[in-house]
């Protein structure tokens, strides 16, 4: 991890659009943002602007339909659908709403998933996946099934998962919208810990302000247009 | 790990997946035993020589041959050895217990059918005694007999009630030998016949010929049919093969009809699984996506659907291959008489574990197709 002075991740004229019938819906306008290494944005904005359209795109889930995406100097707009999903394998940390958990494996397997793809032994990954939990403080649930755990326990496992190959950027739509105010609250600390203490970049899709605090940047989004925080409306949510 | 996944995901809603594994079990049995019964249908077929050639009254089975013939037909180019016989058709006690019986001369009959294992003593005793008889194993079990006992078969062809010394068992070399058959000594009724209706006496049902090799069947055949062209009682003559598949193909339609049920029965159950299949994989969609966001390809996503789809599909089909011996066994016990030889072939088992595994790669395209063709963001937005 050197610094670089360039930052992480650089977004131009990006577009997009969906085609529902055909009616064309524009959901992102010319979106220009640079995130630095290191940096926990919060990306905010009304229901239905598209910062989950945006995320995904970041996060190289969907294609773009014009401008481009660098990030840690690779243009991923001009990666093949296969070499994609070999970059989110080892550049992308995931953190759902719904934390995403597969039902039928343990804290400690769930965690273990994604260095499946990247050759390590059984010894190893063990080590790894462990280390990961003990990060989130779960190092005795490791052989709890999700059902197992409370929502806020089961985010920080979906945490350790998400850190577990250490990606390049981390990125949450919504981590906290489905968990109680403690929960969330230590949800939050521990994404800021990871911000804070591991450098992590992080991109965090939130509708709450107290979620916002806790990073380090703010931007939003609104009908697809990319602003800085207004005063107003940060302040109104609160 | 991956195949941990497989085998919980298989059994994560219990019993649908143990109902799948009974319907597949119940599939591969109804198919292996129905195989199992064409198998024993043509059993006579598969046990006949190519060295036997048999010869009939060419107009039908049921119109006899003259004994005359015999003499002509040693002196006919190839033929080796002639036996002859007539189907008997006595029954023991019971009109219901029935089982194959013919009067033979021993020692030809005997020396054309090396597969039947007799001990010298016994044979020896069999030829020496006009009124013995012997039996095959089986049967032989079947009614209790033992060398010695004197056994009593009322006649239908043959009018009256006659006893019979058993003098031996014979055993049959391989299992695709009948165990089932009586055989009693053509002379022993032929001179009875003589005193009592002799116009029916010196008459036989079928020939028996020994060639020299399978080579010369059609050649010999033809002779035999010649000498006796234009004759009071003209011949037919075929291989022992051709001659029991002139049994089985009156019965050809009925084989058709079975044969086709035993590929319905696979058709259904691939429906039920591939249902299951694609019921358990949609309710996992968003599973499916988050593998893919993780960066898993559709390489892997087949894998644990087709995995989790063999694992259902091959357990069901293990199981119901087990059962298939004990219930061929109750099934042989309950029809044997008829099937003289009723045992599962090893292509029936190949057959079926290649229809296990068809329909557990055929039910995983359509799951596999659909997960791989959805794009992750939809597949996400069905939990998001
Ligand atoms: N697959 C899709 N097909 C068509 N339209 C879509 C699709 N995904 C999103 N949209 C539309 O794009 C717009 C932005 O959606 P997006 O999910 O990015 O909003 P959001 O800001 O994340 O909203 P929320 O806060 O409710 O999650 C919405 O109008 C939505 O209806
Ligand atoms: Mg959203």
């Amino acid at each position: 991890m050197n610094k670089q002075n360039s930052p992480l991740v650089q977004i131009k004229d990006l577009n997009k659009s969906y085609r529902r019938g055909n009616q064309i819906i524009p959901v992102l306008d010319n979106i220009v943002l640079d995130i630095d290494e290191g940096d926990f944005l919060a990306l905010m904005g009304p229901s239905g602007s598209g910062k989950s359209t945006l995320l995904n795109l970041i996060a190289g889930l969907d294609q773009v339909d014009g401008g481009s995406i660098k990030i840690g100097g690779v243009e991923i707009t001009s990666l093949s659908e296969s070499e994609l999903a070999e970059w989110r394998a080892s550049h992308v940390g995931f953190i759902f709403q719904f934390y995403n958990l597969i039902p039928v494996l343990t804290a400690l397997e769930n965690v273990e998933l994604p260095l499946l793809l990247r050759g390590l032994t059984r010894k190893e990954r063990r080590e790894h996946s462990a280390l990961a939990l003990e990060l989130v403080s779960l190092q005795d649930r490791m052989d709890h099934y999700p059902r197992q755990l409370s929502g806020g326990q089961q985010q920080r496992v979906a945490i350790a998962r998400a850190v577990v190959t250490d990606p390049t950027i981390l990125v949450a739509d919504e981590p906290t919208g489905d968990l109680d105010r403690t929960s969330a609250e230590e949800v939050l600390q521990l994404m800021a810990r990871l911000s804070g203490d591991l450098v992590k970049t992080i991109i965090m899709v939130t509708h709450d302000p107290r979620a916002a605090k806790k990073a380090r940047s703010m931007r939003y989004l609104d009908k697809g247009v990319l602003t800085d925080a207004p005063e107003i409306s940060f302040t109104e949510c609160l | 790990m991956l195949l941990k996944l497989v085998l919980r995901n298989a059994f994560r809603h219990r019993l649908r997946s143990l109902l799948t594994v009974l319907g597949m079990c119940v599939a591969i049995l109804a198919f292996a035993l129905l195989r199992t019964v064409i198998g024993a249908w043509y059993a006579g077929v598969e046990a006949s020589s190519a060295n036997r050639l048999v010869i009939r009254n060419s107009i039908s089975l049921v119109f006899p041959l003259p004994l005359s013939y015999r003499d002509k037909i040693r002196q006919i180019d190839g033929v080796k050895t002639v036996s002859y016989g007539n189907w008997f058709g006595g029954y023991y006690i019971d009109r219901k217990n029935f089982f194959a019986n013919f009067s033979v001369d021993p020692e030809s009959y005997l020396s054309l059918y090396p597969e039947y294992l007799l001990p010298d003593n016994q044979k020896t005793a069999f030829y020496r005694d006009r009124k013995s008889c012997v039996v095959g194993r089986k049967l032989a079990r079947r009614f209790g007999w033992k060398v010695g006992d004197t056994i009593t078969l009322t006649g239908t062809i043959f009018p009256g009630k006659w006893d019979f010394v058993l003098r031996g068992i014979y055993q049959g070399r391989d299992d695709t030998v009948d165990e089932n058959q009586f055989f009693l000594h053509w002379d022993y009724i032929n001179e009875t016949l003589k005193k009592t209706v002799p116009r029916r006496a010196d008459q036989v049902g079928f020939y028996v010929i020994g060639i020299a090799a399978p080579e010369l069947a059609a050649k010999t055949a033809e002779a035999i049919d010649r000498t006796f062209k234009n004759s009071r009682a003209e011949t037919l003559t075929e291989t022992e093969k051709a001659f029991q598949l002139s049994f089985v193909s009156m019965s050809e339609t009925i084989l058709t009809a079975i044969r086709l049920v035993s590929f319905v029965v696979i058709v259904i159950i691939l429906v039920v699984v591939a249902n299951t299949m694609v019921m358990s994989v949609r309710e996992r969609a968003g599973e499916y996506a988050v593998f893919k966001t993780l960066g898993f390809g559709s390489f892997y996503l087949s894998g644990l659907i087709l995995g989790e789809s063999l694992l259902i599909t091959g357990l069901g089909g293990a199981l119901g291959i087990v059962l298939t011996f004990p219930a061929a066994k109750t099934f042989a016990a309950a029809v044997g008489n008829w099937f003289p030889v009723f045992k599962v072939e090893a292509l029936t088992l190949y057959l079926a574990v290649a229809a296990a595994l068809m329909v557990g790669i055929v039910a995983a395209v359509i799951p596999i197709w659909r997960v791989a063709s959805v794009r992750v963001v939809e597949g996400l937005g069905r939990i998001g």
